[in-house]
C-alpha cells in the first residue's frame, strides 16, 4: 500500500506548501509513489489517520496547539516543513512585544469588545512546532528548497534518516566559486547558517540570513568577531542574527535568567 | 421548499484556497437567520515587527507576507521605500521589474484556474484525479505553471520569494541570451494558453450566474493596462492619488476575522483581476481582448465568479507584454551589468502601490534618519476582498437554500474560491460550518 500523506498549514505564507506545487510535472511522480490525502490548499476530502504528516507555519494561539497535537496523535511521522514551523518565521520577531502591544500596533482601531474574548486573537506568540510536540524531521529553508523536498520524501518512504546537511552555507558557496560578500563590503550568516539550499542568496548577490538555522555546533563567537572586525556595532550584528533565528535569541535569554 | 426546511452548515475551514476561512450558514423555514464569512487565520504582525528593522531588510521581511505573491510584496515594499527615500529607478529596471511582475501574475493565475478551480468545473475534490482523467490538459496546465515559474525565477533568483530585487534596481540581471530564450518559449506557449482556455471555456456553464452590483477598485493608467504602474481607480469615483489610498481603503476590525475588513463608496468594494479588466479592459493585448469576447467577457462585469475568466485573460495579456517588454529592453541595448542606483538614507514616508495576483496592494512606512523602519502599514488585496464575499454571499445564499446541503455548500465554496483568497497574506483557512440550531 502506498503510503499516506499530508499537509497542514499554520501561521505561514503557504509558500513552502507551494514548492510541492512548483515541483510541476515531478508532482504527477510523487502522486505515483504516495497518497495524498490531506492537503487542505489544493484538494478538498480529509481523512482519519496519516504515515507523514508535513506541517508548515508557526504555532500561534491556543486553538493552533490544539489542531497540531490532534494531528500529531493521527500520524506516525511528522516533518517541520520550513523555517515558521523550524524555528517559528519572520514572525516570530513579534514575539519582542507582548500580545498587547502587538495588537494594539495592528488594530488600533478595535474595539476591546471584538478582540476579547475571541479566540481568533487569543493569546498570539509565535513558536516552533517543536515546542509544543514532537517532531521526527525538519525540512529547513524560507522557502524549502524542492529537490531537498524530494531527497527527505524518498529517505521517509524507504524508512531511512533523511539527508539533511550540516556543514555551513560557505562550503556550498565555495564550491559554486562565488566571490565572497565579506570581501566585497557585505556581511553574510553563511559561516554558521546550515547549508542545503546551494548558497542561493549569496549566488545572486544577496546576503544569507540563515533562513535554514544554524549548524549544530556553529562558532558564534568566531562569527561575532569577524562581523565586529566588518565594523558592525554590536547592535547591527544582533539585528543579523534575528530575521529568521529570533528562535536563538529567546533560548539564549532563557538560559541566562 | 418544504417550509420547516432547516439548513446548517459550517465549512471550517475552506479547502483550496490559500489560507484558513469558515463559513457558517445557518437557515431555518426558508429564511437565511445567519451568513457569515469569518477569517481565523492566525495573525503574524508584520505591521508590528517590522518596526526597528533597517530598509535593507524590509522587501524581504513583507515578501514573506505571501507566497504566491511575495514578488508583488517585495515591489509594493520596494516602491515605498524608494519613495520614502526619493529613489530613482532607470527604465531597464523598471522593464525588468514588470516582466518579473507577470512571471508571478501568471503563476498565481493558472494555479488558480487551473488547480483549483478546475476541479470544481470537472466535479472532483482535487487536482489529482484530473491526472488520470484528464492527462494531456493537466500536462498543459503544468506547462503553463512551469513557464511561469522560469520567469520569476530568472527575473527575481527564485520563484518564491525574491533574491535579486533591491532598493534601486537589481543586484543581478539575466543576460542578453536569457531574455532571448525566455521571449521564445513565451511565444510558443501562446497556442498552448489557447487549448487551456479553450478547454475552460467548455466547461465554463458550470460557474453559477450571479450578479451583485459593487465598485471595483484597481490600479489605473492611460498608457498602458496597469500593473507596476498607476493611479488609483473606482468604477464609482473615477481616480484618486496613491497617496491618498486611506481614504479609499478605509480599514476596519470587525470581530468575525483577524484580517481587517475594508469599504469606499458602498458597503464593499471587489479587487482583483475582475476589477483590473472592468476598469481598464481596453488597454489589453490583442489576444487578451479576443480571449475576453470569446467567454463574453464585456466591462462592467459584475459576477464575481467571472473573476475566475478574467485570470484566464490576465494571463495571455502577461505573455504578450512580457514579449514586448523584451523587444523594448533588447532594442535598447541591456545593461548585464547596470548597478541599483546610489542614494542617501534618509527620514521620510512612502507610500507604494501595485497589482498584484488578487488585487491592489498597498505598502506604506515610515523611516528615521538612519533609515530604520518606526511604522508600517500593509493593505492586502485579499482584505479588502473580505467584506465584498460577505456581501455576496448575503445575496447568493437565500437562492440556494432549495438545493441539497452539498450542494448549497459548493455553492458558497465556489463563491469564495472566485475571489482566490490569499487568507494567510490577509493574516488564513476556509471552513464552511453548517450550524445546527
Amino acid at each position: 500500500m502506498k503510503p499516506k500523506i499530508a499537509f497542514f498549514d499554520f501561521a505561514s505564507c503557504e509558500g513552502c506548501q507551494l514548492q510541492v506545487a512548483n515541483l510541476e510535472e515531478s508532482v504527477i511522480d510523487v502522486a505515483e509513489v504516495v497518497d495524498v490525502v490531506e492537503f487542505r490548499e489544493v484538494m478538498t476530502n480529509k481523512a482519519e489517520s496519516y504515515d507523514i504528516a508535513f506541517i508548515e507555519g508557526s504555532i500561534t494561539r491556543p486553538i493552533d496547539e490544539k489542531r497540531l497535537k490532534a494531528i500529531r496523535k493521527k500520524t506516525k511521522t511528522l516533518v517541520a516543513l520550513g523555517t515558521c514551523a523550524h524555528l517559528g518565521g519572520v514572525q516570530r520577531l513579534s514575539n519582542q512585544w507582548s500580545a498587547k502591544e502587538n495588537l494594539k500596533e495592528v488594530y488600533p482601531d478595535a474595539k476591546e469588545k471584538d478582540i476579547n474574548k475571541n479566540e481568533f486573537f487569543e493569546k498570539p506568540h509565535h513558536k516552533a512546532v517543536d515546542e509544543v510536540v514532537k517532531v521526527d524531521y525538519v525540512i529547513p529553508g524560507c522557502p524549502i528548497d524542492r529537490t531537498e523536498f524530494i531527497k527527505v520524501l524518498v529517505a521517509l518512504i524507504h524508512g531511512k534518516k533523511p539527508p539533511i546537511p550540516d556543514y555551513p552555507v560557505c562550503v556550498e558557496c565555495k564550491k559554486k566559486e562565488n566571490i565572497c560578500l565579506f570581501t566585497i563590503g557585505k556581511f553574510c550568516m553563511g559561516p554558521i547558517a546550515r547549508a542545503g539550499c546551494g548558497a542561493i542568496c549569496p549566488s545572486h548577490g544577496s546576503e544569507c540570513e540563515a533562513c535554514r538555522g544554524y549548524i549544530s555546533h556553529p562558532h558564534e563567537r568566531a562569527q561575532i568577531d569577524v562581523l565586529e572586525d566588518c565594523g558592525l556595532s554590536a547592535d547591527e550584528i544582533m539585528h543579523r542574527k534575528t530575521m529568521f533565528t529570533y528562535k536563538y535569541v529567546e533560548k539564549e535569554k532563557e538560559e541566562s535568567k | 421548499m418544504s417550509a420547516a426546511k432547516e439548513v446548517s452548515i459550517n465549512v471550517e475551514h475552506l479547502t483550496r484556497v490559500e489560507g484558513h476561512g469558515n463559513i457558517v450558514l445557518n437557515a431555518k423555514n426558508g429564511d437565511v437567520k445567519k451568513i457569515e464569512w469569518q477569517v481565523s487565520e492566525a495573525p503574524r504582525f508584520f505591521e508590528s515587527f517590522v518596526r526597528n528593522r533597517p530598509y535593507t531588510e524590509l522587501s524581504h521581511l513583507t515578501s514573506r507576507i505571501c507566497g504566491i505573491c511575495s514578488i508583488g510584496h517585495a515591489l509594493a515594499s520596494l516602491k515605498a521605500t524608494e519613495n520614502a527615500m526619493d529613489i530613482k529607478i532607470s527604465k531597464q529596471t523598471k522593464l525588468l521589474r514588470k516582466i518579473a511582475l507577470h512571471g508571478e501574475n501568471m503563476q498565481s493565475h493558472i494555479l488558480h484556474v487551473g488547480y483549483l478551480v478546475a476541479p470544481d468545473l470537472f466535479k472532483v475534490g482535487s487536482v489529482f484525479p484530473l491526472i488520470s482523467s484528464a492527462p494531456e490538459t493537466v500536462k498543459k496546465i503544468i506547462r503553463l505553471h512551469r513557464l511561469a515559474n522560469e520567469m520569476s525565477e530568472l527575473l527575481c533568483g527564485r520563484t518564491t520569494h525574491p533574491i535579486s530585487l533591491v532598493p534601486g534596481g537589481f543586484s543581478e540581471i539575466p543576460s542578453e541570451k536569457q531574455l532571448q530564450n525566455l521571449k521564445k518559449r513565451l511565444v510558443e506557449s501562446l497556442p498552448t494558453c489557447t487549448e487551456v482556455a479553450n478547454v475552460i471555456l467548455d466547461n465554463a456553464h458550470m460557474l453559477p450566474h450571479f450578479t451583485r452590483e459593487t465598485e471595483y477598485i484597481g490600479l489605473t493608467s492611460k498608457d498602458e493596462y496597469a500593473l507596476y504602474d498607476g493611479i488609483v481607480g473606482s468604477t464609482d469615483t473615477g481616480t484618486h492619488p496613491v497617496k491618498d489610498y486611506e481614504s479609499v481603503v478605509n480599514e476596519f476590525v470587525v470581530p468575525q476575522s483577524t484580517a481587517k475588513y475594508t469599504k469606499h463608496n458602498r458597503e464593499s468594494y471587489m479587487v482583483g483581476a475582475l476589477a483590473r479588466f472592468n476598469l481598464n479592459a481596453d488597454l489589453l493585448s490583442p489576444s487578451a481582448k479576443e480571449l475576453a469576447k470569446k467567454f463574453d467577457l464585456q466591462p462592467i462585469n459584475y459576477n464575481p465568479f467571472m473573476n475566475n475568466i478574467a485570470q484566464i485573460v490576465e494571463y495571455v495579456h502577461s505573455v504578450e507584454d512580457s514579449i514586448q517588454l523584451i523587444d523594448t529592453i533588447l532594442d535598447q541595448g541591456l545593461k548585464c551589468d547596470e548597478k541599483p542606483t546610489k542614494f542617501v538614507i534618509k527620514k521620510g514616508r512612502g507610500v507604494g502601490a501595485i497589482e498584484v495576483p488578487r488585487g491592489i496592494l498597498f505598502h506604506d512606512y515610515t523611516y528615521n534618519k538612519e533609515g530604520i523602519c518606526t511604522k508600517a502599514n500593509c493593505v492586502i488585496p485579499t482584505n479588502q476582498n473580505h467584506n465584498n464575499i460577505q456581501k455576496d454571499m448575503e445575496v447568493f445564499a437565500p437562492d440556494l437554500l432549495e438545493k441539497p446541503k452539498d450542494e448549497i455548500t459548493l455553492n458558497l465554496e465556489m463563491l469564495v474560491r472566485a475571489y482566490d483568497p490569499c487568507i494567510s497574506c490577509s493574516t488564513h483557512y476556509l471552513d464552511v460550518k453548517f450550524v445546527d440550531e
